[in-house]
């Protein structure tokens, strides 16, 4: 029994240092995703700390399950199902405009930044009145980096759906970028 | 804008989000924590274990039995296998001394035999 129990902790012990492993490559990832769907600070972290929680109870079986393959899409996913979970609980979506989505690249005159900036905002404005999946994808591509086959397991689609789904939601989202900034222009 | 600078502009609209700097170490905290908990709960449950009398059997007898069942069941198998030729032993046997001495031998084939077939 006790050599029994030994080895369970040596297994205990090189599954808590793989998921430490894992939590660290992938804080960043799994926070960005979280602050692009909530859209403000506060929920992004309580929606992070839900999903590393949740990827704890059921890391061993993930770790089986993958054969081998990166967790990063099984990590988001959970991260897009607690999501969901905090909109329909909450009965809300994304709050717009997201707030200091990040620094911006170096430009030479105020006039140039501020031009600059509205642009970001309007795109970012544009995303969050993108469909759920067609957002979904745009986030994991864009900021996360993921690729299609990433994406796909993340979303639970095929390779081919997801890059269907990229392709439309990149031409709906310039469409929707491009009438606002003619409605602003106007 | 063609499709290209538009992604470009994509790409810097969603930039990557560092986490708050206390995430980090609050969230190992949590996480550690949840570790001891998992480990205090597996030394409770090896105590209750051991306490419960209607564990013992199983981890200290359990063995035990394995072992004499299994004996047990090599042994029974020797037997049968043997058994199995004895019209053909008496038949060939001259007196019942040669009788003894060919059931033996016949008995210590098939215990080799058993033996080869659990080795497997």
């Amino acid at each position: 029994m006790a050599a029994a129990s030994d080895s369970a902790r040596e297994d205990k012990a090189r599954l808590d240092a793989a998921f430490t492993d894992l939590y660290r490559a992938h804080l960043r990832d799994v926070y960005s995703y979280s602050y692009y769907r909530v859209g403000n600070h506060h929920d992004a972290e309580d929606l992070t700390e839900q999903t590393f929680l949740q990827a704890y109870r059921h890391f061993e079986r993930a770790q089986k399950e993958s054969q081998g393959r990166p967790l990063r899409p099984w990590l988001i996913r959970i991260a897009h199902n607690l999501a969901a979970n905090y909109y329909r609980d909450r009965s809300r979506r994304p709050q717009t405009p997201i707030d200091d989505a990040g620094p911006l690249p170096e430009l030479h005159t105020t006039e140039a930044i501020v031009e600059d900036r509205e642009d970001l905002n309007r795109i970012l404005e544009c995303v969050q009145q993108l469909p759920d999946d067609r957002r979904e994808a745009l986030i994991m591509r864009f900021a996360l980096g993921m690729d299609n086959r990433e994406i796909a397991r993340a979303l639970g689609r095929t390779d081919g759906a997801t890059k269907v789904l990229i392709h439309r939601a990149i031409k709906q989202l310039e469409e929707l970028v491009q009438a606002e900034a003619g409605t602003e222009a106007t | 804008m063609s499709t290209w600078d538009f992604e470009t502009r994509l790409r810097e609209a969603l930039q990557p989000v560092d986490p708050p700097a206390d995430l980090e170490p609050r969230l190992e905290m949590t996480l550690g924590s949840l570790v001891e908990m998992a480990a205090d709960e597996l030394d409770a449950w090896e105590l209750r274990a051991m306490k419960d009398p209607r564990n013992w059997p199983r981890t200290v007898l359990g063995p035990a039995a394995a072992v004499v069942v299994g004996s047990g069941a090599a042994a029974g198998l020797v037997i049968l296998r043997t058994r199995g030729r004895r019209h053909k032993r008496r038949a060939q046997a001259r007196n019942a001394w040669v009788l003894a001495e060919r059931t033996f031998r016949d008995a210590a084939r098939e215990a080799m035999r058993v033996f080869d077939d659990i080795g497997r």
